[in-house]
């Protein structure tokens, strides 16, 4: 069985002593089988759909195509090395299609609203607000000011509470290493996977049930979402601090927070960095904690601390909701900005992680 | 232990000797900030537990037991108290939830194998960065391109599984002429891409930690390099796949926009999931919050607090799993 694909194997090019083994042993044989069995299962497929069989639809096509370029691959690699190498070379193919696989449906979305929103967006949308359009008014005439601003003054905000408790956090789990050190760290990790409507409705019971909408209560509600990815985030990197600095730094006779502070935070600034800015990134798109604190508008209001006020994620929610089409259209608009952010954000996380430690 | 030398007198071996410290002010400051900081963690979801009780309060005791059993949701001053309750709202949520699953969880196993074990090396860091990228695309836009875009393409799928695999259970019409699309279906398929970064990020941490021994031993006996994966990275990646997995399940739990794009809201409990009409806790919260008020009101923070309980159950499950695992320990999730 196996043993005739290891024959095969040893009676080709004689390997090289000095090139490092690894378990990689396709060769063009092989490759010739691989694309046999795709173009086959390929164009049986297309047989029945198209002459046997009432068969219709793309996505049938693509899973019955899938499902016998399988089987044709294991029979051909099983008749010629074996059992044991078809069904190596069937999960590996697999494996490949699924991994690949995945990335479609992001390339899809991105492609997508990128096509949708690009139409009907314009330079204005910068600069006003949707004061002054009515749900009739054309798709152009888009104004997102109103929720660029509340989106900024809310997530700044949170980042004001949630970057100092997240980064102590992470020094108290990493640096002070304390008596309550495990179980913080649990429920940080289970905390991070808490329902962002949840957060929504604590800030309401506390804050807003009372005082009434406002921005800052937004902000608390992703200040909450954002402090466990801040804390995790930067627990990762302070991890990543050479032992010796601190050691050093205490040897020299500086004291604990002198060393922290000074030595070990500043080595692990672009991971910090890039902690925060993956806090960001995590709340930029938060929707349901927005629409009961924030509560959404159409005109700008500055003032985080009184009023409804709108942000980007919840602009678009409120106007994909509609049923009028230009309603619909201006929210591609919105959702093409808000992506931009996001993709701006996770790029520039990218780097900084890349400038420190090669990954993460 | 004791060692006898030639010329001296018996040995014992050193106890490290216990370093007392003795802090400056300025530390114990320093650690007390930071203690706060650290257990500020801890009295948050304390207080929101606490929080979303006292508002839940009101529906809670008027509708006592009930609201656990009750499928319909008609609070009052439409219905009374015996007329709301989770039952169907949280039947709805696992449901979607354990679909997306079963999609995400061999697919994220697949990703992690992938980047682990076969791709090249130039593949590894661009594949991992669009993985992640779908963990940061926000919910919102997931749900705007499943309802514009993907949820019509789907109406064929599901109407081919009504048809053809109509003898399972939760396929099988339920009447002569179903409507299919804004199905509990649709929904968990835009769920499993949003729950897929997470358990590959889990599961790929994990399999990148197999000691290279273990994997070159299997190997070196001439096993094919899918049967070293599995004799040996998927018996050690198993506490990673099963902590990931319920990592998962409990953001899958908690999605509320996308899942309120995609379906249509239904107060039943039915078998089948691919016709139209499901519901989730939190996608109803959002949808109905607007326009809630008084008990109303009380019983949806009521269904909020099932919710957080549920997903803090789960995720503290998961996050047990992983660090007791043999290869979860210093996994980041």
């Amino acid at each position: 069985m196996a043993m005739t694909a290891v024959r095969g194997r040893l009676a080709g090019a004689p390997p090289d002593p000095k090139a490092p083994i690894t378990p990689k042993n396709f060769h063009s044989k092989d490759i010739v089988v691989l694309v046999l069995a795709i173009g086959g299962s390929f164009g049986l497929t297309w047989l029945l759909f198209s002459q046997l069989l009432p068969l219709q639809g793309l996505q049938g096509f693509l899973i019955f195509w899938a499902f016998a370029f399988i089987c044709m691959y294991y029979v051909a690699v099983r008749d010629m090395d074996g059992k044991m190498v078809a069904r190596d070379r069937v999960m590996a193919a697999i494996v490949t299609v699924a991994a690949i696989g995945i990335t479609i449906p992001l390339i899809l979305l991105l492609a997508y609203v990128t096509l949708q929103g690009i139409r009907f967006v314009r330079l204005a949308f910068f600069t006003t607000t949707m004061a002054d359009v009515g749900p009739l008014s054309p798709a152009t005439e888009t104004g997102g000011l109103h929720a660029i601003v509340g989106t900024l003054e809310q997530v700044g905000i949170a980042m004001l509470i949630s970057v100092p408790l997240g980064v102590m956090t992470a020094i108290y789990l990493n640096e002070v290493r304390g008596r309550l050190q495990k179980p913080v760290r649990v429920f940080v990790d289970a905390m991070s996977g808490t329902p962002s409507i949840v957060a929504g409705l604590f800030i309401f019971a506390v804050l807003v049930s009372s005082h009434g909408f406002s921005g800052f209560a937004a902000a608390l509600a992703l200040a909450v979402l954002m402090l466990p990815t801040v804390t995790r985030a930067t627990e990762v990197v302070l991890r990543l601090v050479p032992d010796g600095l601190r050691e050093a730094s205490l040897a020299l006779g500086s004291p604990e927070w002198r060393t922290t502070m000074r030595v070990v935070l500043p080595t692990a600034r672009s991971g910090v960095i890039t902690a925060i800015l993956l806090g960001v990134a995590r709340v930029i798109g938060e929707t349901a904690p927005l629409i009961m604190t924030a509560f959404g508008s159409t005109t700008l209001n500055t003032n985080p601390f009184s009023g409804p006020q709108a942000a980007l994620p919840l602009a678009t929610f409120q106007l994909a909701r509609s049923s009028q089409q230009a309603d619909i259209d201006r929210a591609w608009v919105f959702a093409l900005v808000l992506i931009g952010i996001v993709l701006v954000l996770f790029v520039t996380a990218r780097r900084f992680s890349a400038r420190q430690f090669g990954r993460r | 232990m004791a060692t006898r030398t030639d010329d001296g007198p018996v040995h014992t071996a050193p106890n490290p000797r216990q370093i007392a410290t003795l802090r400056t002010r300025s530390d114990r400051v320093f650690r007390g900030i930071a203690t706060s900081a650290g257990s500020s963690t801890l009295i948050l979801l304390f207080l929101i537990g606490l929080f979303l009780t006292i508002k839940a309060w009101p529906a809670l005791k008027c509708a006592g037991a009930s609201f656990f059993t009750t499928s319909e949701w008609v609070p009052p001053p439409r219905g009374d108290c015996s007329t709301f309750g989770v039952a169907a709202l949280l039947y709805w949520t696992v449901v979607i939830a354990v679909i997306a699953m079963v999609i995400a969880i061999p697919v994220s196993i697949a990703a992690a194998l992938f980047i682990t074990e076969y791709a090249p090396r130039w593949l590894k860091g661009p594949l991992t960065s669009l993985i992640d990228l779908l963990a940061a695309v926000p919910s919102l836009l997931y749900g705007m391109w499943g309802a514009y875009y993907l949820a019509s393409r789907l109406v064929g799928t599901s109407e081919w599984l009504g048809d053809r695999l109509g003898f399972l259970p939760f396929f099988k019409p339920t009447n002569n002429q179903p409507t299919y699309g804004s199905s509990a279906f649709a929904a968990g398929i835009v769920v499993s891409l949003m729950v897929v970064p997470i358990v590959t990020s889990v599961v790929r941490e994990v399999f990148s930690q197999v000691p290279p021994g273990e994997k070159e031993g299997a190997l070196a006996l001439g096993s094919t390099r899918w049967g070293m994966i599995r004799a040996v990275v998927l018996p050690f990646g198993r506490g990673g796949i099963i902590g990931g997995s319920m990592l998962g399940l409990g953001r899958a739990l908690g999605e509320t926009i996308a899942i309120l794009f995609m379906i249509s809201l239904i107060f039943y409990i039915r078998v089948n999931v691919i016709e139209a009409g499901a519901n989730s806790i939190a996608a109803f919260i959002a949808n109905s919050f607007g326009e809630a008020g008084g008990t109303a009101l009380s019983a949806l923070l009521a269904a909020g607090l099932v919710l957080f309980f549920v997903t803090l159950l789960v995720n503290l499950g998961a996050a047990a799993v992983i660090n007791r695992s043999r290869s979860g320990s210093g996994v980041e999730i």
